[in-house]
């Protein structure tokens, strides 16, 4: 009997596989194609204290081996959000990760204090790295005051654990790992997407209306494991790693560079089913290696 | 609890059909047995380097064989890939998806347009072919045809030409009474012709003087629209077009075009 459970911040997932924020909706049109209840846990889209209308169209491009996008936090708004989608994922056996975000200090504090009655959030993931909007995002995000502030702003308020999620956009990710750390944070969730640009060279344009996009997809990786690897040596509190993980091998060197779990992100958009096919390939790795407990794996690498 | 699934579909047949267009028929089982004119199947690449799936217009099927015809153009590396299979290659799809043309809209005893322009025009061969109402079909060519045999079947069939010398070309050869050199709009008016209903599919500029048409002659009006997309399933929110009024999903004025559409009234949507 093999243990595939993990522990963040006290919030027990049957396994280290979720979803990234952004990519899974808030699961219902997943539901179509996976068993929920067998992931670790949901992280839904962003979600903010009113709707967003998001970016321009189009809003996405491929690149090789990746993709890139400028969706720029669409999103239905806090009260949409809990009056129709937490009530779908609260009849789903799977914790529940509500990501916020924000353009100032009170909206994301709005929408955390909205979700502090809501007994079927387990955790909060706070957006402090998205590079698609303008103010807000990415802004709290590249400065180590800022992030400290901002993430004590939010403990403060939050009822629920918070995972602060960090930007690979930055000369040295463990100083902004650190910062979170300093200002309360109960976790870290790593990487968001890179800033790139694409240009459409027949027709002379940006690939995408926003110009810049977030780039993401197994192209990531990597960068993913390297960023990974330096924050856990920098920080005590449990990493969320992502960044490319495309099937169960790119999610365990994440978990051996230091990451506690482990999210499936663009792999969704190839693989409907990608979330589930990590799930069943680490299992398999962890009876062929003779691993009988999941947790003996992080920051293992040697 | 899971139903849906990416379907592995073997290719019977691949055609080259004008200079950048192929006619691609599939055994898809479920996928083509469910489909209904005016949705669309994401077509994945074979090379994992190429992440996301192309969304394809179903241009029609045959149920009872489970076949599945896509009529598509090269537009870049996905689909010059695609391009290349033959008969035993196969292919991941997922599908069918979207909503589809409204057919109770045109019931029998009543009469549409079927608007394609260029690539637009595939959806339009199914869409003929269910119908109930009489098929009038306007098909907008720039410098070459096809799918005229397909698309003539099911209606009657009008075309217009909008490059000079392919029109000059076209005259001196067949001399159809059915061809205009002009716009799909040019050959509604040149034939004097009249419908009920609208269905229209193809590039923006056509749908939005398509959508104008059917507002002044008041005109119940349904467009199949396009747009960029990732997931194909509503999730990623990628793919959204303009709507008038709040969507219900959104809560802004947008609508996914995979969800919610392709195929949206036209009133609903700015273009």
């Amino acid at each position: 009997m093999i243990n595939t459970k993990v522990s963040i911040a006290g919030v027990e997932l049957k396994n280290p596989v979720m979803t990234a924020s952004g990519t899974f909706g808030s699961g219902m049109e997943y539901s179509e194609f996976v068993d929920l209840s067998r992931l670790g846990a949901v992280v839904t889209k962003g979600v903010a204290n009113v709707p967003w209308p998001g970016n321009p169209t189009p809003r996405v491009a491929e690149t090789r081996g990746g993709m890139m996008n400028a969706i720029g936090l669409q999103n239905p708004g806090i009260e949409t959000f809990c009056a129709r989608d937490l009530p779908f994922l609260e009849g789903i056996d799977t914790a529940v990760i509500v990501n916020v975000c924000g353009h100032t200090t009170e909206e994301y504090l709005e929408v955390v204090e909205r979700l502090s009655v809501e007994s079927a959030v387990d955790l909060l993931e706070i957006n402090i790295s998205c590079p698609n909007v303008k103010c807000g995002g990415i802004s709290f995000g590249q400065n180590p005051d800022s992030v400290e502030t901002i993430t004590r702003e939010i403990k403060k308020h939050a009822k629920q654990p918070v995972i602060m999620k960090l930007s690979p956009n930055v000369t040295d990710i463990t100083e902004l790992a650190r910062a979170a750390e300093a200002g309360g944070a109960d976790a870290l969730s790593m990487i968001n997407t890179l800033t790139g640009m694409k240009i459409d060279i027949n027709r002379r344009t940006f690939a995408l209306a926003n110009q810049t996009g977030g780039v993401s997809g197994p192209a990531i990786h990597p960068i993913a494991v390297r960023m990974v690897y330096q924050s856990a040596q920098a920080v005590k509190i449990p990493i969320i790693g992502m960044g490319g993980v495309t099937c169960a091998e790119d999610a365990l060197e994440l978990i051996l560079a230091g990451a506690t779990a482990v999210a499936v992100g663009t792999a969704n958009f190839r693989n409907p089913h990608a979330t589930i096919d990590v799930i069943d390939g680490i299992e398999e790795y962890m009876c062929q290696q003779n691993v009988e407990d999941i947790r003996t794996l992080i920051g293992a690498v040697k | 609890m899971s139903e849906k699934s990416i379907t592995r579909a073997i290719i019977l047949s691949q055609e080259k059909i004008a200079s950048q267009i192929y006619s691609l028929w599939l055994e898809a089982g479920t996928i083509a047995k469910n489909a209904v004119p005016g949705q669309f199947v994401s077509v994945y690449s074979n090379d994992s380097g190429r992440l996301l799936p192309r969304p394809i217009s179903i241009c029609e099927t045959d149920p009872s064989k489970g076949l599945l015809r896509l009529v598509y153009r090269v537009a870049g590396r996905g689909t010059e890939e695609f391009s290349g299979y033959q008969a035993g290659d196969s292919l991941d799809i997922l599908g069918p998806l979207g909503n589809g043309f409204p057919l109770e809209r045109c019931p029998g005893g009543k009469s549409a347009f079927l608007i394609g322009g260029g690539i637009g025009l595939p959806p339009m061969v199914e869409l003929s072919k269910r119908l109930q109402g009489h098929a009038l079909v306007i098909a907008g060519y720039r410098d070459e045809l096809f799918l005229t045999e397909e698309l003539a079947k099911n209606g009657t069939l009008y075309f217009s030409v909008e490059d000079d010398s392919f029109m000059s070309r076209l005259s001196a050869m067949q001399a159809s009474s059915h061809i205009t050199h002009g716009n799909v709009l040019d050959c509604i008016r040149e034939n004097g012709l009249h419908a009920d209903v609208i269905y229209a599919c193809g590039p923006a500029p056509m749908l939005r003087a398509v959508k104008s048409y059917a507002q002044q002659n008041e005109i119940e009006c349904w467009l199949s629209l396009e747009q960029r997309m990732a997931c194909g399933i509503g999730a990623c929110l990628a793919c959204v077009c303009e709507s008038t009024a709040v969507d219900a999903h959104s809560q802004v004025k947008n609508k996914r075009v995979c969800k919610e559409g392709p195929v949206f009234a036209a009133e609903d949507v700015n273009l």
